[in-house]
């Protein structure tokens, strides 16, 4: 039962440590994409732009109240659609598939993205107000106020919700094996059937998972006590 | 937008709604069964609890739904002690699947945010309690799980939400529930808006079930006065 999963052209082990790397690029570089997408959504919310305000509200809650299953394929298909259309404005009509990776870090960035943007409003007013006037006492401008006080801050009331967020983001990767992103799962699978060995490679790619959930539960604490580290407690 | 299609694959889409519906609620009830003794256990100080408790939320937890889902439905089938057991008919059927994945997977879930509400009954109460002679069952029934549950519910509807949401993933093992029936109906006609119709029905029910909530989580706590 095992010499599936051994190294090399024997077994699938080679593959599975393939994919796992996939997976991981797969989540950090969707990570990148949400964050940046979460503080853009997230300034829109407390921005005192109406337009800019609901704009940000129906994509949280469009995205919150949709399964994830269905943003990627939404995603990966409308993508290809578009392309297609745009295509055929310069009279090109061969059918174009859009790259499953870019599909995936699209579709996981806006899931993550949705959420996050809650997470960065709660600690953008989680900052003491008190602190806030100091500095503008002090004679900071804005940006100053936003640099220097809030953001350092901001990022330690962030870090618990974005580290829950992290730990749904990494197993919501799989999900990208479904329009067939040859990440951890999609591997085990393609094992699975060749050598007739599902549980082998299913409880493989579970255990492969815990493992990276394991590594993020020691990452986020030490992040949080890194962050937390200037603050007095009692 | 072509209407025609939502005339002619109506059915189609009821059919899976009530699927997806009936998916969430026979598992969302039967997890919050197994959780209710397993919140118990990983509360309790007794190693022989907790440990059992903790792994199996951990695991839950800590895998993707869908994986968990391939291990019950494509997994097992790998033994033959399984294929050859009275079990068979139940774990070669991909709806009782779905159905086992999904509680099993809330059931953790479920269990963490309980304790959490466990965790949350007042220090005074459960000595009040005491004080009256409640033996531990009794304290945990009248007195613990029900506080619990008050205090766990906006949380509760929380995981019930994403319970939903999880259980489009059970069209990947051949479960034609919404999200089954309408990549089977796109994969026919390749129209966009097919998509559009079922995120329409999933945040619709999504909008539902919050509705729900709220309006048990009012009725839960109307003994509560507010000051």
């Amino acid at each position: 039962m095992f010499e599936n999963l051994s190294y090399g052209d024997l077994g699938f082990g080679d593959e599975l440590i393939a994919g796992t790397l996939l997976t991981l690029e797969l989540a950090v570089v969707s990570l990148v994409v949400g964050i940046i997408l979460g503080l853009i959504t997230a300034a829109a919310k407390l921005s005192r732009n109406r337009i800019y305000k609901s704009l940000a509200q129906v994509y949280t809650e469009v995205v919150r109240g949709i399964p994830e299953m269905l943003v990627v394929l939404v995603v990966f298909f409308g993508a290809s659609a578009l392309l297609q259309t745009i295509a055929g404005w310069f009279d090109y009509d061969e059918y174009i598939e859009v790259n499953a990776f870019v599909a995936g870090v699209f579709a996981l960035g806006l899931v993550f993205g949705a959420f996050s943007s809650e997470v960065f409003r709660g600690a953008f007013l989680a900052v003491p107000k008190g602190q806030i006037e100091a500095a503008k006492a002090c004679g900071m401008s804005n940006w100053q106020v936003f640099r220097r006080i809030r953001l350092p801050q901001m990022w330690r009331f962030a870090i618990p919700g974005i580290g829950n967020l992290w730990m749904v983001l990494l197993k919501d990767t799989s999900l990208i094996s479904i329009i067939a992103l040859d990440e951890l799962l999609r591997w085990s699978k393609v094992a699975a059937e060749t050598t007739k060995e599902p549980f082998t490679f299913y409880i493989a790619a579970a255990i492969i998972y815990l493992l990276l959930t394991i590594l993020s539960d020691i990452a986020r604490n030490y992040f949080e006590t890194r962050a937390n580290r200037g603050v007095v407690n009692g | 937008m072509d209407f025609e299609l939502l005339t002619q694959y109506g059915d189609r889409f009821w059919d899976g709604t009530l699927i997806s519906l009936k998916l969430v609620l026979m598992s969302s009830i039967l997890g919050l069964l197994i959780a209710l003794p397993m919140a118990l256990a990983r509360s309790s100080h007794h190693r022989r609890y907790w440990i059992p408790a903790y792994s199996y939320i951990y695991f839950f937890r800590g895998t993707p739904l869908l994986i968990q889902l391939f291990i019950i439905y494509y997994g097992l089938g790998q033994f033959e002690a399984i294929t050859n057991s009275f079990l068979w008919p139940v774990l070669s059927d991909a709806e009782w699947c779905g159905l086992i994945g999904m509680t099993l997977n809330t059931a953790a879930y479920t269990a963490e945010i309980l304790r959490g509400g466990i965790r949350a009954v007042p220090r005074g109460e459960i000595e009040a309690a005491k004080a009256y002679g409640m033996s531990w069952w009794l304290l945990q029934r009248r007195i613990v799980l029900p506080r619990a549950l008050r205090i766990a519910w906006p949380a509760y509807g929380n995981e019930v939400i994403l319970l939903l949401k999880g259980s489009a993933l059970v069209s990947t093992i051949a479960v034609w529930d919404l999200m089954g029936e309408t990549r089977s109906i796109f994969s026919r006609t390749y129209a966009l808006e097919i998509f559009v119709y079922a995120a329409i029905i999933y945040f619709l029910l999504t909008f539902l079930l919050t509705r729900v909530f709220n309006q048990i989580e009012k009725r839960i706590n109307r003994y509560l006065v507010s000051y």
